[in-house]
């Protein structure tokens, strides 16, 4: 038994791209906003498990990315596998049940409903979410201010109740854009730890980010993206020796 | 007669009734309107001519069927809502997104097409409905006499417009209509239909406005343009009240009842146009209404 958990583990590492583990394959993807062609044929995939950033300047077509994942966009061609599932043709509303957690760099807090309101408002799209008391655990001050309008929380605090939201769903893909955008070191640290837990817990997450220094010592590997292109791709390993052409891509 | 500073109270608690009345049916289509305003950014000038047909139906219903009152009380709205998810899906649809005007002129089209087609089939002089037998005749409250219909459409009024209310603002139903009022989008993106939750909200919305014109067949006469005359002064409450606010639309409905029938007592020449005069005060102080939200 112990010996073919082993086996299993060991074929797992060796074999890291197998199709059972792809929980998102993206082929070719063109995204356009009205006559706007954002997105230029990006090829990505990210395995059960991982964690993987999307890195580039402002305007380079990340956040557009993870909304095509979504069908937030006017037109997309091409193909998103979620779970092995061709999703290109899929209604927005049907993406979500796919196991699929989405927080948008706005945050989406909702003004008119109230802390708790906008926790328990997706709809739970897989049955093992977190309860909502392991939430409040998690996050005390969600808990404290259950009944404030969702908008009267601070920045930080919108941003874990974003995060919350979609933890309480069992969603298993998560797509996070900017989740530290314009927040306090004690926060961005925190939602690190947070990052950290979910992927303990087994959770895909695909990470749109600026703040390089958050995202580099938690994830997986890193895409860079410009003018609508993905035009690296950088293991963790490779993040050290190739730091400076990183730099220089990023602008940072 | 009693006299109280010269004031005749039985006058006066009379003009009130009438003008608690009235305001029972601004409240039903206001809140109509503002729930359909909220979800869908349209403003539906059709509204009045579906309390019209409502009306009309119900009346329909009882000559031709012999549909009774209670029977119309529930299928009639229901229709009137079918009708508006129908008017959703194949003519409002197809303009969603674009400005605000093409949406108010095609709901004013349809409004007209209705008024046109009711006209000419009907007539203009108005039909009459009986009042049901159940809810015939009326009470001496003392200082007035109350009739018992009269009394009834105040209490649907209020028992449906508090219950739209309690559902938008208390339950998950109402959070993902309010939700949806706020960022369709990504409510879209949590995994909810919201194309399909747009037209049961535009058929509840316009099935108040059958509801309304059921209750409105005993007590005003049924005609093709009793919908026109009612609409305009809804409007007016709906901006007095707020764009869009639901708990503003009912008290708004309600108060701009009685403030009209105040204003028969008192200045009756004055009663037609208060509203809209409190509509110009409202704009000018408070644009956004006096419980909307400011922009």
């Amino acid at each position: 038994m112990n010996t073919a958990t082993a086996a299993l583990q060991t074929h797992s590492q060796h074999t890291p791209h197998v199709a059972g583990d792809e929980k998102i394959r993206i082929s070719d993807l063109h995204a356009f906003y009205g006559e706007s062609h954002i997105l230029h044929g990006i090829d990505l995939y990210v395995n059960q498990g991982e964690l993987v950033t999307l890195l580039g300047r402002n305007g380079a077509g990340r956040s557009t990315t993870l909304k095509a994942i979504m069908n937030m966009v006017g037109r997309r061609t091409g193909s998103i596998m979620i779970n092995g599932r061709e999703t290109i043709d899929l209604p927005a509303h049907q993406i979500a049940w796919l196991g699929l957690g989405f927080c948008p760099e706005e945050r989406g807090i909702f003004a008119s409903l109230s802390v708790e309101e906008n926790l328990l408002l997706p709809p739970d799209v897989r049955s093992d979410g977190m309860p909502l008391e392991e939430i409040y655990q998690m996050f005390p001050n969600l808990a404290e201010r259950r009944n404030s309008q969702g908008t009267r929380l601070s920045g930080g605090e919108q941003q874990m109740l974003a995060l919350a939201r979609i933890m309480r769903t069992g969603a298993n893909i998560l797509l996070l854009d900017e989740i530290t955008e314009g927040l306090a070191p004690v926060i961005v640290q925190r939602l690190g730890e947070v990052l950290q837990q979910l992927k303990q817990r087994g959770l895909t997450i695909l990470l749109v980010e600026q703040n390089f220094h958050f995202a580099a010592p938690i994830a997986d590997r890193h895409y860079v993206m410009e003018h609508g292109h993905i035009i690296e791709e950088v293991p963790q390993q490779q993040l050290h020796a190739r730091q400076d052409q990183l730099n220089a891509l990023l602008g940072v | 007669m009693t006299t109280i500073l010269g004031i005749n109270v039985f006058a006066l608690l009379g003009q009130l009734l009438v003008g608690l009345i009235n305001g029972s049916f601004y409240a039903l289509l206001a809140l109509g309107l503002a729930i359909i305003f909220g979800l869908l950014r349209i403003i539906n000038f059709a509204q009045g001519a579906l309390y019209m047909l409502g009306a009309f139906l119900a009346w329909l219903g009882l000559q031709q069927l012999g549909l009774n009152y209670w029977l119309a009380l529930v299928l009639v709205p229901l229709a009137v809502g079918a009708i508006g998810i129908l008017m959703e899906r194949t003519l409002i649809r197809p303009i969603a997104g674009q400005d605000h005007l093409y949406s108010l002129l095609l709901t004013f089209g349809v409004a007209l097409i209705l008024q046109g087609a009711f006209n000419h089939w009907f007539g203009s002089s108005g039909q009459s409905y009986p009042i049901p037998d159940a809810l015939k005749g009326g009470n001496n409250l003392g200082f007035m006499y109350l009739p018992t219909y009269r009394g009834w459409i105040i209490l649907v009024s209020l028992v449906v417009c508090l219950a739209t209310w309690w559902t938008i603002e208390k339950t998950r139903l109402g959070a993902y209509l309010r939700a949806g009022t706020e960022n369709p989008q990504l409510l879209q993106g949590f995994g909810v239909n919201v194309p399909v939750m747009i037209s049961l909200t535009f058929g509840f919305g316009v099935g108040l406005a059958g509801l309304a014109g059921v209750l409105a067949a005993p007590v005003y006469s049924v005609s093709a343009d009793m919908g026109a005359n009612l609409l305009i002064v809804v409007f007016a409450i709906v901006v007095i009240g707020g764009m869009g606010s639901i708990g503003g639309a009912i008290l708004t409905g309600l108060a701009m009842g009685v403030i009209e029938g105040l204003t028969k007592y008192f200045y009756p020449q004055a009663s037609s146009t208060v509203i809209f005069m409190v509509m110009v005060l409202v704009l000018l102080f408070k644009p956004a209404g006096l419980f909307g939200k400011e922009a």
